[in-house]
């Protein structure tokens, strides 16, 4: 009985398991294959053993892209972790104005990257822009900043966009981390005398701190990955300066049609990502044990 | 004053009086966060709203100077015309929708209700979309959907909107069919009612809510997702909405019209906002379930 029942399931599963065994599983071992050739995007190929890897190895842009990816993971995630945990003590306060900006806050989490990027590449053109005009009208700056000839100014334009549209997301989860510690324990706190900001130290952060890694880990991974926001806001200049790895992997694949050399850099970019969900798998795994 | 002391007399009781300039400094706070948030889509909305030259004016003015539609216009007339693109979109995120319902609700059920032999192998196996990231995935999927003849066709695009989402998909299903009363199921047996018919009238209305959160869930991902579109839609007539876009904003005509960019921005967000206005319990629990994935 139990057997044939395992079987009626297995039956139910299995459309989703052939889906991922084609799109998703197929695809991984293809992209391993054709990272050993020199295939082209008009098919075939030779295989070239690990000469893509060995050119990966010695691709300073694909150093840089990765360096300059991995500076802008360093340089935005803690901006979000600080300010996602700020946002969300202003959020759990019990008012409607705490409600009204909880759900203003998150707003942009909703909407397309894509599209965001539109917003913020217009909000910092040099001409057209309201970040010049702000900055001028405050007397902050005299001349307009030409915000995208400069790698680095280019890349905090994006950091601010980016931070803008996804803090909510973090807000989100540390909220819902502080909600679940109840309110007893803060409730003997305060009765012994223990003000809001060391409550707040003491035993919110402490008790917060696996959702803070897990937010860390799930906003690194979605920065490591970052292409829509570079794409559409710098287009990798200038000079190639703000290219990111996946940018890298789009311009060889699809714009130069090295697939096979394209296949091998999304494998180490694959490993990367592959180690820090890992990680993060086992955080959550051990986290709803707790 | 009476001695009975009014409600407002009891609550400042409650709170100590320190509180007190605290709590303006929370307002003052709560206040200018709210303003920063919406300084970016207030703004893209007054722009939209601009004449085409009062859009591009060096330097800009925050605020238009005659309301105009001619920037939404200019956008539904850009190319093959906004219809077409965003017909395209939402044909896309409908099959994306259907092969998440279709996928995800057997497995969701075949995983919560039946003794599956090595059932948590086969639940990582089907979670496997969330570890290998989409991007690094595209120039195989390219190459096997050239082969499938899926390139510049709306059910590819689905196909890969639906890799992104089958993960989180499958797992709201089965936890929300794990959490209903085994009595259900059992109750459905000794009727000698067959699992789909226990699988139609008894799990599925009752996880009808996260039903919901997955089809809005469907909707956004495929709505937003920028990349895939990109390469697997690359004829003008098959974009989507964000892909046409950025052709906007490319502008064909050397300088750019950031006024009919701006109006195309505020049509692509409307619908998710209608959907987080009108259906906020279904996304922020669906968000909070998805992110412990």
């Amino acid at each position: 009985m139990t057997d044939r029942r395992g079987a009626v399931g297995l039956l139910y599963v299995a459309p989703a398991l052939l889906f991922v065994a084609a799109f998703v599983i197929y695809p991984v071992f293809d992209l391993l294959r054709m990272s050993l050739t020199s295939a082209s995007l008009l098919g075939g190929g030779e295989f070239v053993g690990f000469k893509n890897y060995l050119k990966a190895a010695s691709d300073g842009v694909f150093q840089r892209a990765l360096w300059f990816t991995v500076k802008y993971t360093v340089l935005i995630t803690p901006i979000l972790i600080i300010g996602g945990f700020a946002l969300a003590l202003l959020a759990a306060e019990k008012s409607p104005l705490a409600r009204l900006t909880r759900a203003i806050v998150f707003m942009p989490v909703i909407i397309g990257l894509g599209t965001s990027s539109l917003i913020w590449v217009w909000l910092f053109d040099e001409q057209v822009g309201l970040v010049n005009k702000l900055l001028v009208d405050a007397g902050l700056i005299h001349q307009p900043i030409v915000w995208f000839a400069d790698g680095t100014l280019g890349l905090w334009a994006v950091v601010v966009s980016i931070v803008w549209k996804v803090i909510g997301y973090g807000m989100l989860l540390m909220l819902a981390g502080v909600q679940s510690l109840g309110s007893d324990i803060f409730e003997a706190a305060t009765i012994d005398g223990a003000g809001y900001w060391q409550r707040v130290w003491h035993l919110t952060l402490p008790l917060s701190s696996r959702t803070i890694a897990l937010t860390t880990l799930v906003s690194a991974i979605g920065s490591m990955l970052a292409f829509d926001q570079f794409y559409i806001m710098t287009g990798g200049a200038p000079r190639g300066d703000t290219f990111t790895a996946v940018y890298w992997i789009y311009q060889n694949s699809f714009i130069y049609f090295k697939l096979g050399y394209g296949a091998a850099l999304s494998v180490i970019l694959m490993l990367i990502i592959f180690l820090a969900s890992a990680i993060q798998i086992y955080m959550v795994r051990r986290a709803s044990r707790a | 004053m009476s001695s009975v002391a009014e409600p407002a007399d009891l609550m400042d009781a409650a709170a100590p009086r320190r509180w007190r300039p605290a709590s303006y400094l929370f307002a003052a706070v709560c206040v200018a966060v709210i303003a920063v948030m919406l300084f970016p889509i207030v703004m893209a909305l007054m722009a939209s709203l601009k004449t085409g030259a009062d859009a591009v004016a060096v330097p800009p003015h925050y605020l238009p100077s005659t309301l105009s539609l001619e920037n939404y216009a200019k956008v539904f007339q850009y190319q093959a015309g906004l219809r077409v693109y965003l017909f395209n979109s939402l044909a896309v995120a409908s099959l994306t929708i259907l092969l998440c319902l279709a996928l995800a609700i057997p497995a969701g059920y075949g995983l919560a209700a039946f003794p599956l032999p090595g059932k948590e192998v086969i639940f990582l196996m089907l979670l496997l979309g969330l570890m290998a990231p989409y991007q690094a995935l595209l120039t195989p999927l390219y190459r096997l959907f050239s082969t499938l003849g899926l390139t510049n066709s709306y059910l590819g695009l689905a196909v890969i909107h639906t890799i992104l989402q089958l993960p989180f998909s499958i797992y709201l299903m089965r936890n929300s069919f794990e959490a209903l009363p085994r009595e259900l199921a059992e109750a459905a047996d000794i009727d000698g009612a067959g699992s789909l018919q226990t699988l139609w009238h008894i799990f599925l209305p009752a996880a009808l809510p996260s039903i919901v959160t997955l089809v809005l869930f469907a909707f956004i991902t495929s709505w937003n997702e920028f990349i895939a579109a990109l390469i697997f839609m690359n004829r003008e007539n098959g974009f989507t909405v964000p892909v046409m876009l950025v052709g906007v904003r490319s502008g064909h005509f050397g300088s750019v019209d950031w006024g009919a960019v701006e109006a195309g921005v505020i049509i692509s967000i409307l619908p998710c906002f209608l959907i987080y206005l009108l259906l906020q319990k279904y996304y922020v629990s669906g968000f909070l379930t998805g992110a412990i994935k």
